[in-house]
């Protein structure tokens, strides 16, 4: 059995098929990118996993777990974390405590024992942090540690969404475009980041991405979809090679 | 400028970042436990009814500052704390049995609330709170078996412990002090573990905070409860304070004083409830001194500028017969919540921070420093 599984997953909004009967799987420990032009179902994949969206139809199996009915806050439980294209971070909170609510599905005190910031509490708490501290370390966000997010640059932002789900110690990770605006060095830096990620941390890595550079550098196996289907499957360079996929990019 | 060198997780833990702020709140604590010696019995007054407001004001930031809920029936929360321990007592209940009832109740009703609150936001959320308070005032105002109706209830003095404290006793004083204190620290406690990142998360990003494992509900109706539970508890207070509860003390008038208290104050931090509880209790003596002098010194004025004094006289009653129109407190209250919102954002607790940062970086302080900045718009958000 596979570690992730999406069989014939739809959702359709009225007459328009987002995404129409894709199935595929994510071996545990590989990086696995979804490719397609615009509006090909990507990112609706993603929020079917992370249950934003519930499908029209198909399953979705985690560890051998049918994940499709649980609620969108089980997913977390589960160790599937996520990034979103247009970053959702905690505008006016600081980068630590952005970090920290990654750690929520970690935590397990009880509100009256919050109430008293009971001693179980505050060894709680310093858990959270030398986890957190861990991957600050990893994405070097030392200098942002205090500030503010409204006040930081995307680039940097970017990096935060990517640190805040590694905080949650996930065992999936969906990345939505991790490259998407930022320069060519960054994107060096994040390509490096995920290959860690993978050998280091053990994470398995779904991901979204329009750069070919980065899908050729990190990913094990792509995944090309156009208008809510499958185009092809296999090594990147198989893929990029496909005639359909040729043909969705450039027109036949 | 203070640096602060951070070499343990305790540091960023630690509910006073530095000695400096130990110093400051011991001496504001040692002025607060002299002040019955000191100031007068009114002043004293004023005093218990700012710990009371800021009791409700904190419990709103919770809700409002933190999670982002909007509401306009804390009011009726207040009431119903009020009115239980006013029932309770009838029963001779002792004090601290029907004051916890009062904040447990409040709660559970909070949470009730809550409920349908979970699919609402915004402006909707705010019209769902009025129409919760207003049918809370219609219940005590015909509930007359319980509530007395609109002839009102009387509450008896204070008991703790077999000794009689009257309303206007240093004790009594005290004690609101010591649950305002225990509230802040609460809460304080609350929003630096766990439950208090989540109700931020919420605020902030609801998509988010759902990836990243937050039951959404469940802490929206949690704060809901906690929120409700505070104001209570504050709301018992308030009966002894008082000494006479009636419906007509519990309106939407009163609901909007609290928004006041924390918008004044500012909503991102608890010294904001504070600030704006004393804003709030200050302002209501002021606007009277004005109602009665006013008259007066724009009649002075005027015969300084040699109008006669028929004219005089004329312009005396009419600038009286205006200060006392109905709802003028209203709409005072009003026009102070839209120039707060356009000119000081974050409250007078940011206005002090600003006029702090000042002087930390003088004579570098960027006025920009607290503008609100927007980087990039969110093209597309899932709520």
């Amino acid at each position: 059995m596979s570690y992730f599984r999406a069989e014939n997953l739809s959702l359709h909004f009225g007459g328009l098929k987002a995404v129409d009967a894709v199935s595929f799987a994510v071996e545990k420990g590989e990086t696995l990118s979804i490719i397609g032009p615009n509006g090909a179902g990507k990112s609706s994949i993603f929020n079917l996993i992370s249950r934003i969206y519930r499908p029209t139809s198909g399953r979705i199996f985690f560890e051998d777990q049918d994940i499709t009915e649980q609620p969108p806050y089980d997913i977390a439980k589960l160790g599937i974390a996520r990034t979103f294209q247009n970053i959702e971070l905690f505008e006016n909170a600081t980068v630590l405590s952005n970090l920290l609510v990654g750690r929520h599905r970690h935590s397990t005190t009880r509100l009256w024992q919050e109430l008293l910031f009971l001693p179980s509490v505050r060894a709680n708490e310093k858990v959270h942090r030398r986890r957190v501290e861990q991957v600050i370390e990893f994405l070097d966000l030392e200098p942002y540690r205090d500030k503010l997010i409204s006040g930081l640059p995307y680039g940097v932002r970017k990096v935060i969404e990517l640190a805040r789900a590694l905080c949650s110690e996930p065992k999936l990770i969906l990345l939505d475009e991790p490259s998407s605006g930022l320069n060519v060095e960054e994107t060096d830096d994040m390509s490096f980041w995920i290959r860690d990620m993978k050998s280091e941390l053990g994470v398995t890595v779904l991901m979204v991405e329009h750069d070919m550079s980065l899908v050729n550098r990190v990913s094990d196996r792509v995944i090309a979809l156009n208008y809510g289907r499958v185009l092809a499957m296999g090594s990147p360079a198989e893929v990029q090679q496909h005639p359909d996929v040729v043909a969705a990019y450039l027109g036949a | 400028m203070r640096f602060l060198f951070k070499t343990d997780y305790e540091d960023d833990i630690k509910l006073f970042p530095h000695s400096g702020y130990v110093v400051t709140y011991g001496v504001l604590l040692a002025l607060l436990l002299i002040a019955p010696h000191v100031l007068s019995s009114y002043l004293m007054s004023q005093l218990v009814f700012v710990c009371i407001y800021a009791i409700v004001g904190v419990a709103l930031l919770i809700l409002t500052g933190f999670t982002g809920q909007a509401s306009l029936g804390h009011a009726a929360f207040l009431a119903i704390g009020a009115y239980t321990a006013a029932y309770l007592q009838k029963y001779n209940v002792p004090f601290p049995v029907y004051f916890l009832a009062a904040g447990l109740l409040t709660g559970i009703i909070g949470a009730m609330v809550g409920f349908p609150a979970l699919r609402l936001t915004g402006i909707y959320l705010v019209i769902a709170t009025i129409s919760f308070a207003l049918i809370v005032e219609e219940i005590l105002a015909r509930w007359e078996s319980v509530t007395n109706g609109n002839e009102g209830m009387r509450v008896k003095t204070l008991s703790l412990l077999g000794v009689a404290v009257p309303r206007d006793s240093p004790t009594f004083y005290y004690l609101c002090l010591a649950v305002l204190v225990l509230t802040i620290v609460g809460t304080l406690n609350l929003l630096r573990s766990p439950t208090g990142r989540a109700f931020v998360a919420i605020r902030d990003s609801e998509t988010a905070a759902r990836s990243m494992g937050v039951n959404v509900a469940l802490y929206k109706v949690k704060s809901f409860a906690i929120s409700a539970a505070i104001t209570g508890l504050a709301g018992v207070l308030f009966a002894h304070k008082l000494s006479f509860i009636s419906p007509e003390m519990f309106t939407l008038q009163l609901s909007i004083e609290f928004i006041i208290v924390i918008l004044i104050g500012g909503t991102f931090s608890l010294h904001g409830a504070v600030l704006g509880a004393i804003f709030i209790v200050m302002i209501d003596p002021f606007l009277t001194y004005l109602k009665d002098d006013m008259p007066g010194i724009i009649a002075g004025i005027a015969a300084a500028f040699g109008a006669s004094s028929a004219t005089v006289g004329n312009i005396q009653s009419n600038v009286a017969a205006f200060a006392s129109l109905n709802g003028l407190k209203g709409a005072i209250y009003g026009i102070i919540i839209v120039l707060f919102v356009l000119f000081e954002p974050l409250g007078l607790y940011g206005r002090w921070l600003k006029i702090k940062l000042f002087f930390q970086l003088f004579p570098l302080y960027k006025r920009a420093t607290f503008k609100r900045q927007k980087i990039y718009v969110k093209s597309e958000r899932n709520r």
